[in-house]
């Protein structure tokens, strides 16, 4: 085997320039492909991470049905004290979750005493949710970053809408489960800058003032959002509760309760998706253009070596040795082209992450930081190796069906 | 024992609608180290007739057995395993690898062909390498050694293997006449030294004469044997 490599790396050098040529083409497509994932990672990894830290938190757990009517946040569908003990004490169990939130969420009329307008209210409890998702604080622009009793962080939209200030006093009015209308008197802590996604209408209180809004007697949670120590188990994790979940079944025999990943609740996984999707496709020109440019060379090569061929062949070699020389040449030139490109691409990809380059989407700004994941080297490596291997294919099948008798006529 | 036994061979090459006979019912035997030359004209069938012995066509009819083998039935595998087996193969244009050392051109066929193992390789490469004078040069690539050098690197090459039969189509064309006799008078002496076969084909008439035996093909048809000495045939 060591001998067919030999022979490959001098058949290779024989042809510098065109070697040189054919790996730099490779190299080219394989910095393109781990520049544009890094950079499109790292947008992905941005808006993922504003989504699910600023709002809704990795995972979230809620009665059956109630995602089917979240637009209406049905209070009939929050979950009973002792449903939501049940979570806690598992969520508690669980090694890979590092915080969770639970959540009164409701609909009302929000007043400035002089114009009325409809809220969405998260009722929460503010020291767990600030563990759940993180950079909620930072999103209030405007008061104090805490969410205390007596006080309302309202959205930018309706502060701006209604003309209503930090400090300011306002009504929040709700209907209960029961139909019937209770308001209360809140201050004005803070002005909510709007999150990526939904949410532009959405305010915070503290779960207690939730409960005195709707007059509840004891808690009912409307959802708990879910933090994980790793994002990368989210799938894992995800499955691990829902089987734990589909346990707990009512009277009926039906599952209590649902989760969901915040896949399934915004639709920025789409945008993600997208993303990955174009990273396919930057994927899919890289395979094109190494099966082209190794096909082309092996071609050549092939048709340039008719009577080496014939010669080899004459002395004994069998078809199968003739093919793998070929195709240990394609290899080669796959190995080469990844390692240069491999090497360059991830120069280029730390040159970026030092450069710092921003980019402001409304007031957001998103601070350029592409980074290359080994798996990301990995894989790429392995499909240039794998596609050089099949470019050589075709040729090295020829040159190994070569008749050496005409292969040693050919001038 | 005969070493290789042609009864009846014919071949005919197709050409579009035409059919051209390049053999026609041509029949001998050549006895283990001898010393063969077919002659004859362009167009005659010496090539077709080598190429037919060493396993690299197929007669379109008759047997041809060498080496107790009826090599008319192999196929494409074990033909290649035949020829690396028993056939060593020496060419016009030297036919060098040119990637590959003087030494590893040498080394080749016990290398990529029959496997041998390194110490055995190294014995046998040095043997031959030594016995067609080549020892010194044994660094050099095909580019940086003269013709006659090349087929001297040619000869060894055949040689290392072992073969029963070594066969050359016009081995001395490219070289000059006095380059032509020292490879010639070398491949003699390497029959002497291994006890190997040698065929080749030739249309130099001065070149023949170093032949024990010689076949003249004339029109695809064998048309003489002379042995050195006397006519036979």
């Amino acid at each position: 085997m060591a001998n067919l490599f030999k022979i490959a790396i001098r058949n290779l050098m024989r042809y510098k320039r065109r070697t040189i040529l054919t790996a730099s083409l490779v190299a080219i497509g394989i910095i393109f492909v781990l520049v544009f994932s890094a950079a499109a990672g790292s947008f992905k990894n941005l808006i993922v991470g504003q989504i699910t830290d600023s709002m809704l938190g990795h995972i979230q757990i809620h009665r059956k049905g109630y995602v089917a009517s979240i637009e209406n946040l049905p209070l009939t569908m929050n979950m009973k004290p002792q449903a939501v003990a049940k979570i806690e004490k598992m969520l508690e169990g669980m090694p890979e979750v590092e915080a969770y939130s639970p959540r009164i969420k409701l609909g009302g009329m929000f007043s400035n005493f002089t114009e009325t307008t409809n809220i969405r209210l998260n009722g929460v409890d503010p020291e767990k949710e600030i563990k759940t998702v993180p950079l909620l604080m930072s999103r209030i622009k405007e008061g104090e970053r805490a969410i205390k009793k007596g006080v309302i962080m309202i959205p930018e939209l309706l502060s701006r809408g209604m003309n209503v200030k930090v400090d300011d006093m306002v009504v929040v009015i709700a209907t209960n489960k029961d139909g019937s209308v209770n308001g209360k008197q809140l201050k004005v802590g803070g002005i909510l800058e709007s999150a990526t996604g939904p949410g532009g209408r959405d305010g915070y209180v503290h779960i207690e003032d939730a409960m005195e809004i709707l007059r509840m007697d004891e808690k009912e949670i409307s959802e708990i959002a879910v933090r994980l120590k790793d994002f990368g188990a989210l799938h894992n994790v995800y499955g691990k509760l829902e089987n734990m979940l589909s346990g707990e079944q009512n009277k009926q025999g039906k599952p209590t309760f649902e989760v969901h990943t915040w896949e399934g609740l915004s639709p920025f996984f789409n945008i993600a998706q997208m993303i990955d999707i174009m990273t396919l496709f930057i994927k899919i020109m890289l395979v094109a253009i190494v099966l082209i440019s190794v096909m082309n060379v092996m071609i050549m090569a092939v048709y340039e070596r008719i009577r080496e061929i014939g010669t080899i062949s004459a002395i004994g070699t069998l078809p199968s040795k003739i093919l793998s020389m070929f195709v240990v040449e394609g290899l080669l030139l796959g190995v080469f082209g990844a390692i240069i490109g491999n090497a360059v691409g991830l120069a280029v990809v730390f040159a970026l992450r030092l450069a710092h380059i921003n980019y402001n989407f409304s007031r957001q700004t998103f601070i350029l930081s592409p980074s290359v994941q080994i798996s990301d080297l990995l894989i790429v490596s392995v499909i240039v190796i794998i596609v050089a291997v099949l470019g050589s294919l075709q040729p090295a099948l020829k040159a190994s069906k070569m008749e050496p008798i005409k292969a040693l006529r050919h001038v | 024992m005969e070493l290789i036994k042609a009864e009846n061979v014919g071949k005919d090459y197709t050409a579009g609608e035409v059919t051209i006979r390049a053999l026609d019912e041509v029949s001998f035997e050549i006895e283990p180290a001898s010393f063969v030359s077919f002659v004859g004209p362009s167009g005659s069938g010496k090539t077709t007739l080598l190429n037919l012995i060493g396993c690299l066509d197929k007669p379109t009819k008759g047997k041809l057995t060498v080496a107790d083998t009826d090599i008319t039935g192999l196929d494409r595998k074990q033909s290649a395993s035949f020829r690396g087996e028993h056939i060593g193969f020496i060419f016009q244009d030297f036919n060098l690898i040119p990637v590959l050392t003087v030494y590893e051109n040498i080394e080749y066929p016990l290398l990529m062909v029959q496997n041998v193992p390194v110490k055995e390789r190294r014995k046998r490469v040095a043997a031959v390498i030594e016995a067609v004078g080549m020892t010194n040069q044994k660094d050099k690539y095909p580019d940086q050694i003269s013709g006659g050098q090349k087929q001297r690197v040619a000869v060894a090459r055949a040689l290392v293997t072992n073969p029963k039969l070594v066969l050359a189509d016009e081995p001395t064309a490219n070289l000059d006449h006095k380059t032509a006799y020292l490879v010639l008078e070398l491949m003699k002496r390497m029959r002497d030294e291994f006890k190997t076969t040698f065929i080749f084909s030739t249309h130099d008439q001065k070149i023949v004469g170093e032949a024990e035996i010689i076949y003249t093909l004339e029109d695809g048809q064998l048309a003489g044997r002379e042995m050195k000495g006397g006519t036979n045939g």
